[in-house]
Parts: C-alpha cells; sequence; structure tokens
C-alpha cells in the first residue's frame, strides 16, 4: 500500500470521487464447511483424504474445504462418466438431452444471483462483473447449445457425428463458472460425459452447479466434478479411458498437455495464454477507444487470457490517448469485489500477486516508466493497482510475458504495416483489438492480424454463437458457435 | 543404333529450386543416385517455406484453384513418366484427379467452413478459414505418388506452404512431382520437397520452432515421439484418414473470429 500511495505526486489527475460503499449482500450464499467430490450424482469423501480451504482473495477469508482429489478419486469419476455414457446417456434421444441443457440455462439464469456473489467472494472479481458478463453468459452458453443437441446433422452433413465418449475438463481460476459452461455444455450437447476438474482457488461456483445438475435431474454420472490442484488435473490427462481432454489455462502447462497425450491419439483442444495487442489509429473515436483500453486491460483484474496487454497507440495521438487513459484510470474504483461500485476487485490469490510484481518489478528494471493512478488498497487480501507502463520496447519481459494482471504495455506505432508488424511479433495469437473510423481498415487489420479473435471498436466481448481461440501458442481448437462443437464429436471420413 | 538414354539427377527442391544437398551425400535406391538430405536441408525448406507464404495465403482463393488446377493439367502430361514411376496407372490416375478435386476446394472452404454469427449486440461478428503457415509432412512410404498428393494437395489448397518428407524407398515420384509443380505456376517455396532418411529428418521437422502443423501420416519411427516434441511451439498435428475431405484441408486452418461494429 504504502509504495502505491507514494507515487501520488506523480499523478495528474484528480483522485476518484467519493462513493458511498455499496455492498452486495453475501446472505443469498448459503455455503458447507466442506465438500467431497461430486462423482457419480452424489458426494464423496476423496480417497486421497486430502482437503484444502478456498479462500476469498478479497480478506482471505477461508470459505469452504474442498476435497482434493487424488489418483483414484479421479479414476472413480472416469468411471462414473464412462458408466453414464454407456448406460443410458449416449441412448437418451437428443431432443431429451436438449431439454436438460435447456433446464441447466433456466436455472442458471434463475440462481444468478447467488451465483454471481459466490463468483466473487471466491474468485475476487467485481460483482458487478460477475453479475452482468459472467452469468449472463454462462447461462446464454447452456441455452445455445441446449439448441444443438438435436441438431447435430445440421451442423456437420454427410459427416454421421456422433459422441466421443468421456471428456476431461481443466478449467482455469478467471471465469470459474464461465469456463465450466464452455465446457460442459458442447460436450453434453454432443452426447458425452464429463469429468470437469475445477482450478484450485476457485472451485466453489463449480461445487454449486453440481446442485443445479440435481435441480435439473440430470441422469448420475453425465458429469462429474473432481475438485483438487494439478496433480489432479495430470491424473486426469493421463487416464487411458478418458477420450477427450480440453484445457483452458498456461500455454505452458498446455505444452505439458500434449506431450502427456502425445501418441494416444486421444482428442485435445487448448486454449492457452496470450498477448493481445490493442491497436488505436488516429482516426478512432478516442474516448471510446479509452473505454475500450481500460475494458480490454483491468477487466476483471487482467486476468483474461485475451486481455490486451499490449497497447500499440498511433504516434499522431499518442500523447492524447496517453493523458485521456491516465484520467480515466484515476476514476476507477478498486476495492471490494462484494460492492457494486467496484471497478477492479482482488487479485485471485497470492502466487498471482508474486508474479505480477515480480513482472511489474522487472519493468522498471528494464527501463519502462511505471504509472499506477492513486489509489487505497484495502489491508487485507490480495490487491494490485491498475498499471501503466510507458517507454516499453518490445523486447520487455512485460511487452513479451502474459502478466495475468492489470498491467498494461504502451507501444507506438506510425503506419498500419508497422503496427501489424509489432502485434503480430509473439508466439501467442489469442485476439487483438483495432480502433478506427475506417471500415475497410478494420477488415484489412484484422485478415492481417494472426490472431483468432479480432475486435473492432470494442474489446473483451463474448457471445455463445461466436467461436473463441487462438493461433499458434495461444493453442487450438474453438469454444462457441457451431464450431465449438466440433472437438466433442466424431465423425465418418 | 541404340540411343544412349540422358538420365535424371533426383535432386531436392527447395524454394523453387533443385539443389543437392548442402551435405553433397546421395543414397542409391530405385536404380538411382537420390539426395540424401541433412538436418540443414530441412531446415531450409521450412525457411523457403515461411518465405513463400504470405504470397500463396495472400493468393485470392480463386488464383490459387487455377494453380492447383494446373498442376493437374502437368500431370497428365507426365502421365506415362508417373506410371513408370509407381508401376501403378489407377494410382497416378487417382492422383491427377485428387489435384483437380481440391483445386475445385481452394474457393469453397471459406463457405463450407466459416459462417456468420448472430451475436446478441451491434456486431457483424463471421468466423473466416486462414492458413495456419508452414506444415510439415512426413509421406507415406505407399503409395508414393498418390500417399503424398493426398497429404499435400490439403494442405496447400488453403494457402499453406509445406515441407514434405518424401516417401524414403521409393522417392522419385514425389521428384518428379516437384518438376511438375516447379511448372504449373506454384510459386517457388510453397511447395519443398526433401529426400533421405526419416528418422533422421522427422524430428527436425517436427521440432521446429517455425513449422505451424504437422501430417505424419508416413513417419516410420517413434510417432509419440514426434508428437511430444511437436508441443514445443503447440503445433497442429493432423490426424487425416485416407481419401479426399474438405475436412483434411481443415486440419490445417485456423478459424477467425471477428467482430465488427455496426453504427451510423
Amino acid at each position: 500500500m504504502a509504495e502505491v500511495e507514494k507515487r501520488q505526486d506523480r499523478s495528474p489527475v484528480p483522485s476518484a470521487f467519493e462513493y458511498a460503499t455499496a455492498p452486495e449482500s453475501r446472505d443469498i450464499v448459503r455455503l458447507e464447511d466442506r465438500y467431497g467430490l461430486f462423482v457419480g450424482g452424489e458426494w464423496a469423501e476423496p480417497a486421497s483424504g486430502e482437503y484444502a480451504p478456498s479462500v476469498a482473495p478479497r480478506d482471505e477469508e477461508p470459505l469452504a474445504e474442498v476435497a482434493y482429489a487424488g489418483a483414484e478419486d479421479v479414476d472413480l469419476a472416469v468411471h462414473a462418466a464412462r458408466d453414464a455414457f454407456t448406460n443410458g446417456w449416449s441412448d437418451l434421444a437428443p431432443s431429451e438431452r436438449a431439454k436438460y441443457l435447456f433446464r441447466i440455462a433456466r436455472i442458471l439464469q434463475e440462481r444468478s444471483r447467488e451465483f454471481a456473489v459466490l463468483e466473487s467472494l471466491d474468485g475476487g472479481k467485481p460483482i458487478r462483473e460477475s453479475r452482468d458478463v459472467d452469468l449472463p453468459l454462462s447461462a446464454a452458453h447452456f441455452f445455445y447449445y441446449a439448441g444443438w443437441a438435436d441438431k447435430l446433422e445440421y451442423a456437420f452433413p454427410n459427416r454421421n457425428p456422433r459422441p466421443i465418449g468421456v471428456a476431461g475438463q481443466i478449467i482455469p481460476w478467471n471465469f470459474p463458472l464461465l469456463m465450466l459452461s464452455w465446457k460442459i455444455a458442447p460436450a453434453l450437447a454432443a452426447g458425452n460425459t464429463v469429468v470437469l476438474k475445477p482450478a484450485e482457488t476457485t472451485p466453489l461456483t463449480a461445487l454449486l452447479f453440481a446442485d443445479v445438475l440435481r435441480q435439473a435431474e440430470l441422469p448420475a454420472g453425465v458429469v462429474n466434478i473432481v475438485t483438487g490442484d494439478g496433480r489432479a488435473g495430470a491424473e486426469l490427462v493421463k487416464h487411458e479411458d478418458v477420450d477427450k481432454i480440453a484445457f483452458t489455462g498456461s500455454t505452458e502447462v498446455g505444452k505439458e498437455i500434449m506431450r502427456a497425450v502425445a501418441g494416444t491419439g486421444r482428442k485435445l483442444t487448448l486454449e492457452l495464454g496470450g498477448k493481445a495487442a490493442n491497436i488505436i489509429f488516429d482516426d478512432a473515436p478516442l474516448d471510446q477507444a479509452v473505454e475500450g483500453i481500460i475494458n480490454g486491460i483491468y477487466f476483471n483484474q487482467g486476468h483474461v487470457c485475451c486481455a490486451g496487454s499490449r497497447l500499440f497507440v498511433q504516434e499522431s495521438v499518442y500523447e492524447e490517448v496517453l493523458a485521456k487513459l491516465k484520467r480515466r484510470m484515476g476514476t476507477l474504483r478498486v476495492g471490494d469485489p462484494l460492492d457494486k461500485n467496484t471497478d477492479v476487485g482482488a487479485i485471485n490469490s497470492s502466487a498471482q500477486l508474486e508474479r505480477i510484481q515480480e513482472l511489474v518489478a522487472s519493468g522498471e528494471e528494464e527501463g519502462a516508466e511505471i504509472y499506477q493512478p492513486p489509489c487505497r488498497l484495502p489491508e487485507k487480501g490480495w490487491w494490485f493497482p491498475p498499471t501503466v507502463f510507458t517507454n516499453v520496447a518490445q523486447s520487455y519481459r512485460i511487452a513479451q510475458e502474459e502478466i495475468f494482471g492489470p498491467v498494461l504495455s504502451v507501444l507506438t506505432f506510425r503506419t498500419p504495416d508497422e503496427a501489424v508488424e509489432k502485434a503480430n511479433n509473439t508466439p501467442y495469437g489469442l485476439s487483438a483489438g483495432v480502433w478506427t473510423e475506417k471500415g475497410s481498415r478494420i477488415l484489412s487489420m484484422a485478415q492481417r492480424l494472426r490472431a483468432g479473435v479480432i475486435w473492432a471498436n470494442t474489446y473483451n466481448r463474448f457471445d455463445p454463437t461466436s467461436p473463441f481461440g487462438g493461433y499458434k501458442e495461444s493453442g487450438f481448437g474453438r469454444e462457441g458457435g457451431r464450431h465449438g462443437l466440433e472437438p466433442y464429436l466424431t465423425f465418418d471420413e | 543404333m541404340s540411343r544412349l538414354p540422358v538420365k535424371k539427377t533426383y535432386k531436392l527442391y527447395v524454394g523453387g529450386a533443385f539443389p543437392r544437398s548442402e551435405s553433397g551425400r546421395t543414397y542409391e535406391v530405385e536404380g538411382a543416385n537420390v539426395a540424401l538430405a541433412s538436418r540443414k536441408d530441412v531446415r531450409d525448406a521450412v525457411r523457403a517455406a515461411r518465405g513463400a507464404f504470405p504470397t500463396w495465403a495472400g493468393m485470392t482463393a480463386y488464383n490459387r484453384g487455377q494453380v492447383l488446377y494446373r498442376v493437374a493439367e502437368m500431370m497428365e502430361g507426365r502421365r506415362a513418366e508417373f506410371t513408370e514411376l509407381t508401376a501403378d496407372e489407377a494410382e497416378v490416375d487417382a492422383a491427377i484427379d485428387r489435384w483437380v478435386w481440391y483445386a475445385g476446394w481452394a474457393d469453397k472452404l471459406a463457405q463450407v467452413l466459416g459462417s456468420s454469427n448472430p451475436v446478441a449486440g451491434p456486431y457483424f461478428n463471421f468466423t473466416i478459414v486462414e492458413p495456419t503457415g508452414v506444415v510439415g509432412i512426413v509421406a507415406p512410404e505407399e503409395p508414393p505418388l498418390l500417399g503424398l498428393v493426398s497429404r499435400l494437395a490439403p494442405a496447400v489448397v488453403g494457402g499453406n506452404s509445406a515441407v514434405v518428407l518424401a516417401s524414403e524407398h521409393r522417392p522419385r515420384a514425389a521428384v518428379t512431382l516437384a518438376e511438375v509443380l516447379a511448372t504449373s505456376d506454384v510459386p517457388g517455396g510453397v511447395v519443398n520437397v526433401v529426400t533421405g532418411r526419416k528418422r533422421e529428418l522427422a524430428p527436425v521437422l517436427a521440432g521446429h520452432m517455425d513449422v505451424n502443423a504437422l501430417d505424419l501420416a508416413g513417419a516410420v519411427e517413434d510417432v509419440a515421439e514426434l508428437e511430444r516434441v511437436a508441443a514445443d511451439n503447440v503445433k497442429r498435428v493432423a490426424r487425416n484418414g485416407e481419401g479426399q475431405s474438405p475436412w483434411h484441408a481443415a486440419a490445417f486452418l485456423e478459424l477467425k473470429t471477428v467482430w465488427h461494429p455496426i453504427g451510423v
């Protein structure tokens, strides 16, 4: 905290308006003291005997004890999924499968406030985001894929689409319930059964989701949830009865999974890291662009694989954009995730905070100029203020490595060619942003940027109908849209 | 008096030229001395493929389709030679027809594989296919011509460039196909053909950081190990079956989704 405050005198902008607190009540969430594993439709004690608390990032409060699955637990879950696949689920009329998914979508809508509060508690993201983004999108995802369940022949004509079997799915901590939805909805729509491994720091909404499955009366074993750390994920990846692996997480772990799956012939999709370019041309509506920059990097504390973490500003508007950006950063409210006025919540874990701090220190060491708006950070919990680096060289670590935090690196360019060259100069290729009033330029930039998702005059926008996924080392396979079904199906040649 | 035939020197095909192996090595196979490529030859071929990629990917789909159709035309004129090399006329015919089939796909892939997506917001949202980049192909040992064409055509039709490790035991058809490609308006470097020992060369291709995708159909050694090194830069590893299919081409294509604003 002291480190942040000492920068106050360097700030050219007034500090944030004072707001009264507007806390969302957490009473709507009722947590058990301890959660087992959700296997075969029932709660089971882990054979590993291991439990660990899931902690609230905002104040380090232990919220509940969660089981840490071992090899035997993962094996039981895979067996339950296989059993459910063989004995019922794969024979069920697709139209009935669809109705289960529609039910899940509706229940998520009905219980969305409860989930939103728990998501913010367990993960640290602002309630405004979990309420307005994570939950509506999660429900929409189930609703979208529900409709596909009995229409697969139309999605893949002449290919005789069939389910693969058991899908092992490993999801990250940045959008816990939304990533669960991105994984489970297409897998079930395609007729598979699932073993899901939530992230160790954010397991609670996945465990609450098990109650949604109960209410939806989904047959036992169709979805199994095994909590735990990387060990459980590794067991799932190497389990021989898992037919398909879907992973969202870091590129480093993604490569390990690729190596583990090598030679087995099992299907794999990877949604990995990113270091996206957000490109501002001088004809862009600058105030709108600044909102896009803010949303691109400070949304969800920058814990976003597609975050616009490299900002490229055309030289002619550089000073103006920087001034506007700093002014806008000064109005960001950092604090309690459950406060409805909060823009930037808590960092998800102490480990992530350390990584952000380490990379930010490297940025200062390598010679970049740091700016952080004055803001008071709570005493307890894990926090990092919105940060922007200028005077950044492309070779700096902060311009190359994924920080996964609220840290923006600003670079400049003169011509569209230079912007493309610099933007593509990364092993990643998940997303990119383009800001200009010229439609033809949007399309030419979209064509030349090597990334799977291109946002024009917007950023960090998602939709169940819109395929999402990366080029290059950002992974392969798509989630969302008709294309998101393909990884969960097998076809005639 | 019988005329002494002029025999062909079987060389590599890299960057549109026909160099010998930089190592100076050859191996005797199918009654000829065929270039025994080195690891460096493979790296040079990847470099050539990377260099040619923007040109090929940047051509219109219609144009690419015509160029690939011309490959079939040029092959047709060499049916006798290919039939002699493969000792299988039906294989040659099937290989030629396969080029024709894929040539027709060039300007249809986007329509069959892409989509327009009705997002809940003021955006025109669409998904298009784009080539992934440089594709490394370990061609099947048999059949020497059709096996190669079945792997190569789906890789290049979508705009990728390719480095091919030819059939090790029957490489002459691949080198002759390279001569066809060199006279078919396929830009130099789009297809590079390397002959030699797969055991020596396939790991170089699989581990190369500037190769984006692999087809290991003809790998003779431990495929699992090749797939493991392919993870170093998250290569796309195609598992295409026999025959022809637009989905074989799709294995080498990226999907790009664009959110274009709608407004006045």
